[in-house]
């Protein structure tokens, strides 16, 4: 296969899965042929997708196996769902302008930092906002002291552990365990109708086909062959004059904000967002996504995210004591056995096909036998 | 019916010598409580009972008792004596009972001594009102003054010095007497100042209060502040000077006593991070194996213990896969069932080596080139436990109960030590002494300390590598279990046990700095003593972050829950000291560009 063809393969499948995705679903949902119940799961799975395209950006392009990007994934769903908090209005339990939980907490007035989410436009920056400027710091701490490898894993893991911790307070005054739930109107449509429920859809799906453009496109720059070139051999880029930590960071920065995006779009569609979506288990199930699906290419992670999840709601209901079991023994099963996950498997097929094919006749130059002692 | 009459004449005339004998003896508690129930008006009653105050016979608590839930009863033979009684046996469907003279305890019984059983209705128990309840109930209360255990009697009187009860004092007064107990001493004389602050003379409120600032009782602060504002309004100025150097004298105590709290806190987090820690130290600091499932290995030591106290006891029955696995118990009882945490500590290592042993051979071994991807398979293989764990174990906490020796504290001028912690201080220090000497003294130390430095030439010096590695990822797991079995006498043991270690042992082995155990050793002290410290002070701090732009109020609410926010410190210390030293405190020097 010709690198024209190619192109021109992965073109026509990428219009065909946009039309999918975009009209064809949408329009199925809208003469009811998909249920608003599965239009939802749908919509999850795909933001799940964009979460694990940010850890493979990260991991299958530039070396850095972050296990933190279930933090910035739910730093914008908390800063969305901030917004979706005040426009629920005097609608919650309480009957109070406040949210529900700082009426519990015995609030009288809104906190400051609450006052100006009710603006879409604020929420939306903030959903940007918050996680680049905690990525950018952190990136540039880490990158700058050169902390790399299994290194660099930890401590992204002990920065979403630390921020876990402090959500899970309700101090914080961000819902403590519970987080936000019960939203009912989103830029004054109500959550409850099909027709948002299909724009989300639709948005998301757009969202995934951008992120997944815009990667692609980036593979193919001067500064995506900088950002391969840093994952296979760091020190070479570093002697050749690159100042390596300005990549990675840009690249973190990057990968945190798609994240982000993902988040900020799951909260509408799931109805709720929590700590728990940031604790140190959700990020490595972003990169079992990855790792099943096949790091280093575009497409695996999102299939990779969409399998995965479809086999979590099947198991977690048909086996919910062995789910556990099944992820984790996949898991060492896919590093043992399928570094390239499924996306190598057609690859691995063809050259095992061609091997049996050409073993009949067994060639003496193809396998030599042992000297003779 | 002849018989009859002679019988109760004599009864009566014995009853009559018993009672001449009372007269002429100094009278005993139960002599007492009878001349009480005996007594016509409710004044002599009082005076009958206040005799009581301070005696320490164990008859009297449950006579009291009796006489407030309407057991006394006074019976009246037909000469017209009376006679007060407890109903001791139980009551038939008649309503009659047996019943024991107040005076010996002994059954009451007729000439023949058989015992006579009497008709409850008939007989007329003995009253008692409200000023009578609260009289007995100060007799209540001082009666554990005479305890036997020095922790009983400290309890009481702090609890009655606490009511600044002026009434109390002759008792306590009388107690300090023939008290020999140096800590009973210091409460009797801590709960007879605070007696006397509510003194009306002066010359008693300042002696008491120069005795509250000699004794530094933190139990006092809230009475000397209360009495410091009622000085001050009345003007006083020598009394408000002694409460406030009284208070200053307190105050300075309280540090100092929070100080050491925090320095053995401080240590004792240290000791658990480092016991943690030390076998990841080897796994992940030699061996360069990312293992997530340390932590599993730390909940297997803990479940081991569990097992082996469950057979020590009454045994276990355990649902595996749909089967279930009966594990017999020995059923001892007290210091062999205690016995158990010491056998527990070989069978939880070897549990947890071989676990690991198992895990080096399955899977580890493929990735020894692929750091990351052993990161993710061991997560895979920790997933796997934990819900083998739940399986077996059930999602719920399991109990171990701390062996005796381990349990209760310890207390040093005020400060608390528990047992457990110092166990585990000690514990530290023997295991890194232990693991020190197997890796400079034994052979294995040094096959293990050549292949971890270069597993190449140790091959070709005809060494075993893959077989060393098994055994070193096997004494590293071993630690993690033997960990386990520490940890189980600390916290609660349930499946997710590991995870709440997991991190803060990644922690500790990168700031000590990899490969290197004195680094190990230090940072564990260091992360435990900050962590502590923070927890102990940022209280304090908390208030004054209001001058922070905009976050302010926000810094000031998170900074009340000072444990969390305290980890959170740590751990943002942590990145920011990577900064200054990227591979730890004590980096492995070498000349490899890719170390």
């Amino acid at each position: 296969m010709t690198p024209t063809t190619y192109r021109r393969l992965e073109l026509g499948a990428l219009t065909s899965t946009a039309i999918l995705l975009v009209a064809i679903i949408p329009w199925l949902h809208a003469n009811g042929t998909i249920s608003n119940f599965t239009i939802g799961v749908w919509g999850k799975y795909l933001c799940y997708a964009l979460l694990a395209i940010s850890v493979d950006l990260l991991w299958g392009y530039t070396g850095l196996l972050s296990l933190g990007q279930a933090l910035f994934f739910t730093l914008g769903g908390y800063m969305h769902g901030m917004y979706l908090m005040r426009m629920i209005g005097d609608l919650g339990q309480y009957k109070k302008p406040l949210p529900d939980f700082l009426v519990f907490l015995g609030w009288e007035r809104l906190p400051a930092f609450w006052e100006p989410f009710a603006s879409f436009p604020f929420a939306l920056s903030m959903v940007f906002l918050l996680p680049g400027i905690i990525a950018y710091i952190f990136g540039f701490l880490a990158f700058r002291s050169r902390i790399k490898g299994v290194y660099f894993s930890i401590l992204t893991q002990a920065l979403t552990y630390a921020a876990s911790i402090m959500f899970f307070r309700n101090n914080l005054l961000l819902g403590g365990n519970n987080g936000f739930t019960d939203f009912k109107f989103i830029l004054g449509y109500n959550l409850a109708a099909p027709a948002t429920s299909r724009a989300l859809f639709i948005a998301t799906a757009m969202a995934v086909l951008l992120a997944y453009v815009f990667c692609r496109w980036l593979s193919q720059t001067k500064f995506g062959l900088v950002q391969q070139a840093i994952r296979d051999g760091e020190n070479r880029v570093l002697f050749s004059g690159y100042a390596t930590a300005h990549f990675k960071l840009f690249v973190f920065v990057v990968a945190a904000l798609i994240a982000a995006v993902g988040g900020a779009l799951y909260t509408p569609q799931v109805g709720i967002i929590n700590p728990g979506e940031m604790q140190a288990d959700k990020s490595l199930e972003a990169v079992v996504w990855v790792a099943v699906g096949g790091r280093g290419t575009l497409l695996g992670p999102i299939i990779g995210a969409i399998t995965i999840n479809a086999l979590k709601s099947w198991a977690t209901r048909a086996y919910p004591d062995l789910w556990l079991i099944l992820l984790g023994g996949l898991f060492i099963i896919v590093v043992l056995f399928l570094p390239g996950g499924i996306v190598s498997l057609p690859t691995r097929l063809r050259s095992a096909w061609q091997i049996f094919r050409a073993a009949p006749p067994p060639s003496p130059a193809s396998s030599p036998k042992p000297p003779l002692t | 019916m002849m018989n009859n009459l002679t019988r109760w004449v004599r009864l009566a005339l014995r009853l009559t010598l018993l009672h001449g004998s009372i007269a002429l003896a100094a009278e005993t508690p139960r002599q007492l409580i009878v001349r009480a129930t005996l007594a016509a008006d409710a004044a002599t009653q009082r005076a009958a009972l206040a005799e009581l105050m301070g005696q320490a016979d164990t008859a009297i608590a449950p006579l009291l008792e009796a006489w407030r839930t309407d057991a006394l009863f006074i019976f009246t033979t037909p000469e017209g004596i009376k006679i007060p009684v407890l109903i001791s046996g139980e009551k038939t469907a008649a309503g009659t009972a047996t019943a024991s003279r107040l005076t010996d305890g002994l059954p009451l019984t007729d000439a023949q001594g058989n015992p006579l059983v009497l008709t409850v209705a008939d007989l007329a128990p003995v009253e008692h009102n409200a000023s009578l309840r609260r009289a007995m109930k100060a007799v209540l209360d001082l009666a554990d003054l005479a305890a036997t255990e020095p922790e009983k009697r400290i309890k009481a009187i702090s609890t009655i010095g606490l009511t600044q009860d002026v009434e109390k004092l002759p008792a306590f007064r009388a107690r300090l007497k023939i008290e020999t107990d140096g800590a009973v001493n210091r409460a009797l004389r801590e709960a007879i100042a605070l007696a006397q602050l509510k003194n009306p003379l002066p010359a008693a409120q300042l002696a008491a209060l120069n005795e509250l600032q000699a004794l530094r009782s933190l139990a006092s602060t809230d009475f000397l502040k209360r009495a410091l504002k009622e000085f001050e309004e009345a003007k006083d100025p020598t009394l408000a000077a002694a409460a406030r150097a009284a208070l200053a004298a307190v105050d300075e105590h309280r540090a100092s006593v929070d100080f050491f709290g925090t320095l053995f806190r401080g240590l004792s987090l240290g000791s658990i991070l480092l016991v943690a820690a030390l076998g990841l130290a080897i796994t992940f600091g030699l061996m360069r194996v990312i293992n997530m499932a340390h932590g599993e290995m730390i909940a297997v030591g803990a479940y081991t213990t569990y097992l082996v106290q469950a057979m020590f006891g009454s045994g276990l029955t355990i649902p595996c896969f749909g089967f279930s696995l009966p594990i017999f118990g020995l059923n001892l009882t007290g210091p062999a069932y205690q016995a158990y945490f010491i056998a527990a500590l070989p069978c939880s290592f070897l549990a947890a080596a071989l676990v690991g042993i198992a895990l080096e051979r399955s899977v580890i071994r493929f990735l020894y080139r692929r750091p990351l991807e052993s990161l993710l398979a061991t997560w895979g293989v920790s997933l796997v436990m934990q819900q083998g764990l739940r399986l077996m174990f059930g999602a719920n906490n399991v109990q171990v109960a701390s062996p005796t020796y381990l349990s209760g504290n310890w207390l040093i001028n005020d400060v608390i030590l528990g047992w457990n912690r110092v166990f585990v201080i000690g514990f530290a220090i023997v295991i890194v002494f232990g693991m020190g000497l197997v890796l400079t003294k034994t052979s294995l130390g040094l096959l293990i300390r050549a292949s971890m430095q270069n597993p190449t030439m140790a091959a070709c010096m005809g060494v075993r590598t893959p077989r060393v590695n098994m055994l070193t990822f096997g004494l590293g797991s071993g630690l993690a279990g033997l960990a386990g079995a520490f940890l189980s006498q600390i916290g609660n043991v349930g499946p997710s046990l590991g995870q709440g270690y997991i991190i803060d042992s990644f922690m500790v082995v990168v700031v000590g700095g990899v490969g290197s155990i004195g680094g190990t050793i230090l940072s564990a002290f260091g992360i435990g003593g900050i962590d502590q410290v923070l927890q102990q002070y940022l209280p304090y701090v908390a208030p004054g972050l209001n001058w922070v732009p905009g976050i302010g109020g926000f810094l000031q609410n998170l900074a009340q829950d000072a444990a969390v926010f305290g980890k959170i410190l740590v751990l943002a210390g942590i990145i920011l000291f990577l900064q200054w030293k990227p591979a730890g405190l004590f980096p492995t020097r070498s000349r490899s560009l890719e170390d």
